[in-house]
This record gives structure tokens, sequence and C-alpha cells, in this order.
């Protein structure tokens, strides 16, 4: 048979079964096996009513269960067995061995460094990009093209960001866009104020934003006593441990202040930007900052919309300034759309494979996880060490879970 | 609020241009992309695409004619012609400088004589016109190398579409798709009295159908179509991501607004704690599923394939599915359903009659997000339906073969890369008002 036709016959008997499953197991129920009508007509509603959610749920229940829950604990399973005994249970063998791989820390490090800035970056750019659209005219139409990425899979992003990184060797006219402009750059005051001032000052900013995170981390701690009460001892916990992870990355930022001010860069020379260690992993985040942006903008901005205008008002009234009002007004209180964001972010984080796939495949020290992951189990046919890095993204992923289903809970109630 | 903050104009202007560079950063890699996706392979190579309205200096290695059209004048064997036209390159050009050994390609202007010793000697003008004469008879079956620093017009074409889709495919399927677009109205106008949700939804599904069918019938899916490269088979990879992507998005939101109905207005015990399971659940990294499922389909036979991609595109998506269905559901409004069970209509019939059609923006929202993923996944399709054969690869992942493969070749690459990309971009632009709606259910509260 053509496959075409074949695809086409077998979308239909798909969709079609799955319509017909509803409808009959209904009408099974109304007409056969609890009829409403008769002599105990009251009771077989009644019971055709106990039965009928779950009808409704099965296919439900039964697709997360074999499809999400089932592997949480195979999965679990496997990471203990090793495939070259037959399945043998080993015990913490493969975590064991995972751990004593240089690149299982590579891809430590560089999903770490990928929590970090992707998240950081794409919210901090959307809730820019959701500000200063939300004040002019034209700003639908620039957020839409903001948030077009969004449509595009990261394979096709993985290709456009090649062609923007492309390399050609020197004296051939470069037709990547950012060894263009590097080459623009030859050591002259424009090289000095873009490639080493700007990186200073951001670093700076940076510093000065995490000192900001820090006093809003703890402001609540020490007002404690005179303000109503600051929370549960868990909150203080997370607080604490917010300003001292804020503390970290802005000593981080501010002791490489003067290494940037003073490195010395190959002026003149084309770059083959995706092989240089370290520095290729921002390269390959950049793909996933330029995906995620529109989606941050998107939610903050109608959060920015949420906030009630007397807060804002009030707060010009006693002299405020545009920044004073952005950062002391507004942020505080769209927060916790802002942690939501980041959260969001912080998934897809971990679970991208993709780009690292398309682009470097981990090689020149780009390793992350979820494609570690991969390579494992297609490659190497490793299914126990495979597992046991399934089961670390897993873990990764697990206090955002705690913390989704304790907040589905609170608002239930 | 301009009445209040930042109202000054010279701050206006700020937030107007910082705008426009944002956009613009945004957009520029994408633009690139598509430009580079209409140039010829050597002006891709030439210079950069931001670069492509201007005319540009180009090295371009090209041949006289071959010997068998020399002419004999006097004691001279003489061949001459125009050095583009001999080549198949019409665009009118100009050359600044040529030479004739790859290690000095401008040695000589246009108008200047080279000595090539046994043979020949060669002129070459600025308009391409050569004349290659020497004192003994030419052999060979080529012609001699001539290296032109030329510079060109732009030049846009669609032949780099025809190379990764087959001839003339591009203009096909608009013509198929504007023959779905006339059969959707004449359906539209057909079922014009009816309201209910199939006669809304008669006209697209017309219409989507019809093109499937005269793309099916006039076999653009199977690859071989005139002039289609195959090893770089865009096309089939093409259906097979629609294959994948259809039932993909149909079957779990079916499956999801059953369960989210249940979940919003049915009371049974277990119910919170199935609410739970679902939130929790939303966040597990499929990365977990592979292996365990993998094994699985083997186990019960149905292996690499599209009823596996089907099923496990259904599994991973139906989490938020059903969140996004029930948070939508629980707002509607309690009474038309209460009257409804009083008139004695079924929890079926409300369903179908009443939740369904009212919950349209919902189903529509989650639906753009499925079939984005769907569309755009690799990994999910890579573990669950590429076999060996590879009849059933998917773009993303033609693509990234191709990366590996053409990686030099950008006019492939970009190209096929931007058919990748057209479709959900239409869908986005089309469908954005319900994506955001989705965006904003799902995530704030």
């Amino acid at each position: 048979m053509h496959p075409a036709l074949q695809g086409l016959i077998t979308i239909i008997i798909g969709v079609g079964g799955c319509v017909g499953y509803f409808y009959f197991s209904n009408f099974v129920l109304d007409r056969f096996l609890f009829p409403a009508k008769g002599p105990q007509a009251g009771r077989n509603i009644n019971r055709a009513n106990m039965v009928r959610p779950w009808l409704f749920l099965f296919p439900a229940i039964f697709a997360l269960g074999l499809y999400l829950a089932y592997p949480v604990i195979e999965t679990l399973r496997l990471s203990l067995t090793d495939r070259n005994l037959g399945g043998a249970f080993v015990g913490l063998e493969n975590y064991r061995q995972m751990v004593g791989e240089p690149k299982f820390w590579e891809a430590m490090r560089n999903n770490m460094l990928w929590l970090i800035v992707v998240p950081a970056a794409s919210t901090a750019f959307g809730l820019m990009a959701a500000q200063l659209t939300d004040r002019i005219k034209w700003g639908s139409i620039a957020k839409s093209l903001i948030f077009m990425p969004m449509a595009i899979s990261f394979v096709g992003a993985s290709v456009i960001f090649k062609l923007v990184y492309d390399t050609r060797p020197a004296g051939q006219e470069q037709i990547g866009v950012l060894n263009a402009v590097w080459l623009a750059f030859d050591g002259g005051v424009w090289s000095f104020v873009v490639l080493r001032l700007l990186p200073a000052v951001l670093l700076a900013a940076f510093a000065v934003l995490m000192l900001y995170v820090i006093y809003l981390a703890l402001v609540p701690l020490l007002r404690r006593n005179t303000a109503h009460s600051g929370g549960s001892r868990l909150t203080a916990l997370v607080r604490v441990i917010v300003a001292a992870g804020a503390a970290w990355l802005g000593f981080l930022a501010s002791r490489s202040i003067l290494p940037v001010l003073t490195v010395a860069l190959p002026y003149g020379e084309p770059q083959t930007w995706l092989t240089i260690p370290f520095w290729n992993n921002f390269f390959l985040m950049v793909v996933l900052v330029w995906i995620q942006t529109g989606f941050a903008m998107v939610i903050l901005s109608a959060a920015l919309r949420g906030i009630p205008e007397e807060t804002i008002e009030a707060a010009v009234i006693d002299g405020a300034n545009p920044f004073d009002i952005f950062f002391r007004i507004k942020v505080p209180q769209i927060m916790g759309t802002i942690v939501v964001v980041w959260t969001t972010i912080t998934l897809v984080v971990l679970k991208v494979f993709d780009i690292v796939f398309a682009m470097t495949n981990g090689q020149w020290e780009t390793q992350v996880l979820a494609n570690y992951m991969y390579d494992k189990l297609f490659r190497a046919n490793d299914w126990g060490v495979g597992s046991a890095s399934a089961i670390v993204i897993m873990l990764l992923v697990l206090p955002i879970l705690v913390w989704n289903v304790y907040n589905a809970r609170k608002e239930m109630r | 609020m301009s009445s209040i903050a930042g109202s000054k104009p010279t701050l206006t202007w700020a937030v107007h241009l910082s705008v426009l560079a944002l956009v613009l950063l945004w957009l520029f890699p994408t633009v690139g992309l598509f430009v580079s996706s209409f140039r010829t392979a050597d002006q891709i190579s030439a210079s950069g695409w931001w670069k492509a309205l201007f005319p540009q200096e180009q090295n371009l290695v090209l041949r006289t004619s071959a010997p068998d059209t020399q002419v004999r004048e006097g004691d001279l064997f003489v061949i001459r012609g125009n050095i583009f036209s001999d080549n198949d390159r019409v665009a009118e050009s100009e050359i600044s400088a040529w030479g004739i050994s790859s290690r000095a390609i401008s040695d000589y202007a246009p108008g200047e004589t080279a000595d090539m010793g046994d043979d020949g000697r060669l002129t070459v003008q600025a308009n391409g016109d050569y004349r290659l004469e020497n004192d003994v008879e030419f052999s060979g079956r080529r012609g001699e190398r001539v290296f032109v620093t030329a510079t060109t017009p732009p030049e846009f074409t669609l032949e780099n579409y025809d190379k990764v889709l087959g001839k003339n495919v591009v203009q096909r399927l608009l013509l198929f798709m504007l023959a779905a677009v006339a059969f959707g109205a004449v359906v539209r106008l057909l079922v014009r009295e009816r309201t209910d949700m199939v006669a809304s939804a008669a006209p697209w599904v017309g219409g989507i159908a019809l093109l499937v069918a005269l793309v099916y019938l006039f076999g653009l899916s199977t690859g071989t179509v005139a002039g289609a490269q195959t090893t770089d088979s865009m096309a089939k990879a093409f259906f097979s991501t629609l294959t994948v992507t259809i039932p993909a998005t149909v079957i779990p939101i079916v499956i999801a607004a059953f369960a989210a109905y249940a979940l919003a207005w049915m009371r049974f015990p277990g119910r919170a704690l199935l609410i739970a399971a679902v939130v929790a659940l939303l966040v597990v990294p499929l990365q977990l599923a592979l292996i365990p499922l993998l094994r699985l389909h083997l186990g019960i036979g149905i292996g690499k394939g599209y009823l596996g991609v089907w099923l496990a595109h259904t599994g991973f998506g139906l989490p938020l599915a059903i969140y996004l269905l029930r948070n939508y559901m629980v707002g509607l409004p309690r009474d038309i359903i209460e009257c409804a069970k009083v008139d004695g209509a079924t929890d079926f019939q409300i369903f179908t009659r009443i939740v369904l059609p009212l919950s349209f923006p919902a189903l529509a929202s989650f639906a753009i997000f499925q079939f984005l993923w769907t569309w755009n996944d690799l990994l999910v399709a890579k573990v669950f339906l590429i076999d060996a054969t590879g009849d059933t690869t998917v773009m993303t992942n033609q693509i990234v073969e191709l990366l590996g493969t053409r990686g030099g070749n950008w006019e492939i690459l970009a190209t096929a890369a931007f058919v990748s990309i057209a479709v959900p971009l239409v869908v986005f632009f089309a469908m954005q008002r319900y994506l955001v709606r989705g965006l904003l259910a799902g995530s704030v509260k």
C-alpha cells in the first residue's frame, strides 16, 4: 500500500478510535448497564454517575501512568542494573561509574552555568521588553516579533545561529555576522569601549543587581519583629539560600571585572566561536535565551498590566523617578510571576538537548546533562549510566515539582 | 499611563529606540536565514547576507569553450565567445581583474593578454568577451580555466527550493493551498445556516483534507519529485512530520478534554489527588521515559513507527493539556451546567453540547502548543520513530543530518531550515492570540 495512504488510514483509525471509545462507552453505560428507566431508574442514574468519571478519566490516567509515572520507577530500577550482565542488579555501580567520568562533571558544570545564565538572561530581557513595549503604540507589533522565535524549533534556531557564528579563513569575506562585526574591531578606542568597558560595566551592573537581590531576600527577615511576620522557618531558609547564592554570583562577577578590562584579545583574526572552550557555552546559551525571552515577556507584560494604578500614582506623587517606580514598586509586586517564569525556563533548560546536539554535539567542552544522557543511551548503548543521568535530571527537577504541587494544593483550598 | 511616569520627550525617544534595537536584534538572525535561502551558492559564499541587495565582487572559476568550437583564422586557431554566457551565467557582470592560475587569480586587467605558453594566448575584455588563440590546433575536451574577479548584480532565485523540495514544488503547493482555501470557502457557504461546532470546523477540516489529498495525489510526499535530491529528501520528511503532527495534536486534546471535564465538574473520590498528580507530572522530564518506553514498544510489537510516536507525544502532552483545560473549564458558569442537568442531560451530552464549544479558546491554545512541540520535536522522533530504513525521518532530524554532511552548503541548509520553520511561523502568526491566552492560563494565576 502507498505509505501516504497508510498514514492517512492510521490517522483516521487513531483519532476515530479515540472519539469512538468515549461515545460507545457512554452509550453502553446509559443504555445497557444502567438504563435511566424502569423500576430502578433512580438507583441506575446514581450508579452510572459513579462510573462515568472513571470512563472519562480512564484513557488519560492510563496514558499518564504508562508514559510518565511508570518510566520514573522503571528508570530508577534500570539505573541500578547493568545491561551487559543481562540486567542484573548492581546497586549504585552505575552512579559510581558516572561520577568517575570527567565528561559527566563537564556536563554538570555546564548545566549549572546554563541554569544560572539562561533563566536570568531570559527573564531580564523579557522584563525589559515587557516594560518598554507596554509604553509605546507599536508595542504589540514589537511584542509579536520578539515572541516569534517561540515558534521556531531548537534545530531551526541552531541552523540560524550557526550562520551567525560561521567562520571562514582569514582573508576571505566573512559570511557570519559575528565574525564580520569582530573583524571591524582593530584595537582602537571603540574596541576598548565595546569589548572591555561594556562587559566590565555589565558585570558591575550584575554585581549590583545581586546586592539588590540579597537586600530583597533579607529585608523581610531583618524587619520581622517590627512589621508583619516574615513567614515560616522554611521561607526564611529559602531566603538565606537565595541570598547566599546571589552573594556568590556577585562575588564571581565583581572578581572578573579587572580581568575583563585587561584581557588581551586577538583583534582582526576570524574566530571559530563554537570551539573556544568555556565561552562557546555562552554562544549556545544565546540560542535558548533568544527563544525564551518572548515567553518571559508575554507573561511578565500581563503581570505588569495587572499592577494596580494607585500604587504607581502614589509613588509619582511622592516624587519617585521612573527607575524607582520600576524597581521598587513594580518589580516587588510581580515577584511571584517572575519566580514562575524563572522556574518554567529552568525546566526547559534542564531538558534542552537539541541545541547542543545540533550545534556542537558536546564537543569542545559544551556537553550538558540531557545530551550526555542521550549519548550514553543511544551511542554507548549503556542504559545503566544513561538511566542514572536521567535520574540526576529528575532530582534537579524535584524541588520544582514539590513546589508546584504545594502551590496547586494551596490554591484549590 | 503616559500621563504619569516617564512622560518626558527624551525618555520616550529612548524607549522607542531601545525597543527598535531589541526588535532588530531578535529579528536579525531569522531574516539572515530567510534571505540566504533565496541566494545562489556563489553569492552566499562571496558575501554576508546583509549585503545581498548590493552588487558585489566575486571570484569565479569559469572555462572557455571546448576546443571543438575553434575556428581557423589564417595561421591561427581561435576560440572566442563570452566567458559569462559560455558558463550559463546570464547575469550581467563587469570584470575588474582576471588570471589564469589559482595562485594568481587577478594578475591581468581587462583587455590585457596572457601568454600561456603552449596553451596559447588569452585576452579577456571587461564585459566577458574573450579571444583565445594558438599557433597549433587546440586539443582535449575541455576549455581553459579562467579565474575572474567580477562585480555581479544581486541575484535571487527559487532554485534552492527546487533543489531541496523538488522542482516547482513551492509553486504547486501555493496552487494547492489556493484550491484548499477556495474549497473551504465553498464549504463555509454550504453550512452557514448552522452554528454548532461541526459547522465552524467543517471549512477548515475540508480545506486541509483537500490540501493533503492533492499533495498525496500529485506525489509531492514521496520525495521522488523530478529534480529533488533524493539524499536531501526534505519533501518526504515534510510529510512524515505532518503525519506525526496531526494525530499527535488531535488525540491528546480529545483525551484531555474528557479528563479535564471530569476533574472540573464531576464529583468522585480521589479527585484532588488526581489533580495534584497531574501538576506533579507537568514537570517530569520526558528523558526519563525514553528507555523504559522504547523497550515497552519493542516488547509489545509497536516497534519504531508512527503509532509509537503518536502515543509518546500523547503521553507527554497530556499533563499540560489536562491542566490548561481544567483551569479553563472550572471557570465556566455553574448555572448553565446545572440547568442542563436539571433538564435531564447526561454528562456526556453536557460535555459535547455545552462545555466543549464553550472551551474553544482553551482547546485552540493547547492545540497550538502541541502542534508547535510535535512539529519542532527532535528527541521523541529520534527515539520512537526513526528506524534503520530512515523512511519516516522528520524534518528536524533531516536538518541535523544536513548540518553534518552539508555544513558548508548554506544554500541547502538555509532553505531546508526555512522550509521546516515556515509552517510553525504561519500557525504562530495566525493563532498568536490563542497562544498568548494559553500561556497566561497556564503560568499566571
